[in-house]
């Protein structure tokens, strides 16, 4: 991100993109939520870092944000990870907007492998970073295929997938970015999320949106929208997490990242959102 | 088969199909009838439209002109989505290349698999079951059903192939040249194969090959093929024993030198 901050001298459009490329990215963000769960294709634009950096979720940020937002930036559900930090410090300069780490005091969160774990309302917009936003691109590689296959609703593929999981482990192992399918009609990938957020992309009160910067493209939960993730009649979909109460603030509801403590083995369960583990319980 | 109790109205009709490739003729015109049950071979050299006709039929080429007569419609005329529809239900179609036909990233339970969850199946337990029963009626030892094709023959593949196409239970089979890459030996049994499947599921198929060892065995009608248009046809054995047609009395005598 040191290219940012050397940026960060020069005086820049309100959050750096240029108004032709905000409205070009908002059109595809309409579209977007017109459409749930569809790819949208926009003109992604470079970027002052590097795609692994979440360039897609940066944009639509940009496009999203007005003067008067607070942000907020999270990286597996923490606002201090390098990541977080870079981009909120780019919007901060870039847009002089305000930034918080209060999920209940952001208009706009952007987001890398979570969702916040208190509920959202209709006044936020949850963004997500999304490195491959194709679900079926792990078993059909070619483009024109995976896009008929949308158009025509084929997604028998993406139940292959699945099969082939529980072939090789006895039990579904997708544990991140489990497909999920929108409002009866578009399969979707949810973002490098735990499927134990899955739930909370179904009925969500917030605005979610998925921006992807390499692949160019945009998708949408609008508020409110049903989403369901795929599973077999014999091996139902379980949103699972570790079998532990939090080890800081106790929650046992929360999502937890094991974290290793010393090298004798010692280690703890901690809410890997860590908003709500401050003000949690 | 007994054609005389075969039902008298043809399942698949051919009406004057043409597939040209700018100026150079694929195929055509041809026109023919399929009945229920009747496995309709495709004869003739390397070059003389058995494959652009075969993928014409099976809507993976678009002819120039022509009708396609399924169930009373006109298949060329289906919107995509009921086209696709149709090719993974009751029709299937055999690649003579098992890696065309096969998804070689996904184990040999996922491949048979795919068309039953492409139809809406969402039981695991019952997928396997079944894919299980299908790796055992193509000879292939149920045990590896969790294997990935690569790690299979030829032969095992192109069974594997023919399994996961039948496994929906499709009325009509197309297959390009299915014997066409394996030796000899291993062709025997995948003929034997097919032929009792074949005969158990009472399927229509038009097979295409140039090896009229292949077609004696499994059809019961044949058509001859020679640049693009129809030379000779009728039952196998009349057209193999008693040639009408120059071109098919050279087909047949150089088959005999062998
Ligand atoms: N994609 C193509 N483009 C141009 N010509 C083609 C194409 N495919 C086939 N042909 C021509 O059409 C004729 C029939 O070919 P094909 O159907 O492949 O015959 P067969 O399967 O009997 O060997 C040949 O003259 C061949 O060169
Ligand atoms: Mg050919």
């Amino acid at each position: 991100m040191t290219s940012a901050m050397t940026l960060a001298e020069t005086s820049f459009n309100f959050a750096y993109l240029d108004e032709d490329t905000k409205r070009m990215i908002r059109r595809a963000i309409l579209k977007a939520v017109a459409v749930p769960g569809y790819q949208v294709p926009f003109a992604s634009r470079e970027m002052p870092m590097p795609y692994g950096w979440g360039t897609g979720g940066v944009q639509v940020t940009a496009a999203c944000l007005m003067p008067e937002d607070v942000l907020k930036v999270i990286d597996q559900g923490a606002d201090d990870t390098t990541n977080a930090v870079s981009i909120r410090k780019f919007f901060q300069r870039t847009s002089g907007v305000a930034v918080t780490e209060r999920t209940a005091e952001a208009s706009v969160i952007q987001t890398r492998h979570r969702i916040p774990e208190a509920a959202l309302t209709e006044d936020q917009i949850l963004v997500y970073q999304v490195p491959i936003p194709e679900p079926l691109r792990f078993l059909e590689p070619r483009e024109t295929e995976t896009r008929k296959m949308h158009e025509l609703e084929e997604y028998g593929l993406m139940h292959v997938k699945l099969y082939e999981d529980i072939a090789r482990h006895g039990t579904i192992a997708t544990a991140y970015a489990y497909p999920v399918k929108v409002e009866g009609r578009y399969v979707m990938d949810p973002s490098p999320i735990p499927k134990f957020d899955n739930p909370k992309l179904s009925g969500n009160a917030a605005l979610q949106l998925f921006g992807a910067g390499r692949e160019a493209r945009i998708y949408a939960v609008p508020p409110h929208t049903q989403v369901v993730s795929l599973d077999f009649d014999d091996h139902p979909f379980v949103a699972s997490k570790a079998d532990h109460a939090c080890d800081i603030c106790g929650s046992a509801t929360s999502y937890l990242d094991e974290v290793i403590t010393d090298d004798k083995g010692g280690r703890m369960f901690v809410c890997s959102d860590t908003d709500y583990c401050r003000g949690g319980q | 088969m007994d054609l005389s109790h075969a039902p008298s109205l043809p399942i698949l009709s051919v009406r004057d199909l043409v597939k040209t490739y700018g100026t150079r003729l694929g195929c055509g015109p041809i026109s023919f009838d399929l009945y229920p049950g009747e496995v309709l071979g495709i004869v003739g050299e390397s070059g003389s439209g058995k494959s652009t006709l075969l993928s014409c039929l099976a809507g993976h080429l678009a002819p120039d002109q022509g009708r396609v007569l399924w169930q009373g419609g006109d298949v060329l005329t289906l919107a995509e989505a009921a086209r696709r529809r149709l090719l993974r239900s009751d029709w299937a179609y055999v690649h003579q290349n098992p890696r065309d036909g096969l998804r070689m990233g996904v184990s040999a339970g996922g491949n048979v698999g795919e068309r039953l969850m492409g139809a809406g199946a969402r039981h695991y337990g019952e997928i396997r079951e079944k894919a299980e029963d299908w790796l055992g009626r193509v000879e292939i030892d149920p045990g590896r059903i969790d294997d990935k094709p690569r790690a299979f023959s030829g032969g095992m593949q192109q069974r594997l192939q023919i399994a996961r196409n039948l496994v929906t239970g499709p009325k009509l089979v197309f297959m390009d040249e299915p014997t066409g890459g394996l030796d000899v030996s291993v062709q025997a049994r995948l003929l034997d194969l097919l032929r009792g499947l074949v005969r158990q599921m009472g399927l229509s198929v038009i097979i295409v090959t140039h090896d009229l060892a292949v077609v004696r065995l499994l059809a019961h009608r044949l058509m001859v093929m020679k640049g693009g248009h129809v030379v000779e046809q009728g039952l196998t054995d009349q057209v193999l024993d008693d040639p009408q047609h120059a071109y098919t009395q050279l087909l047949v005598s150089s088959v005999l030198q062998v």
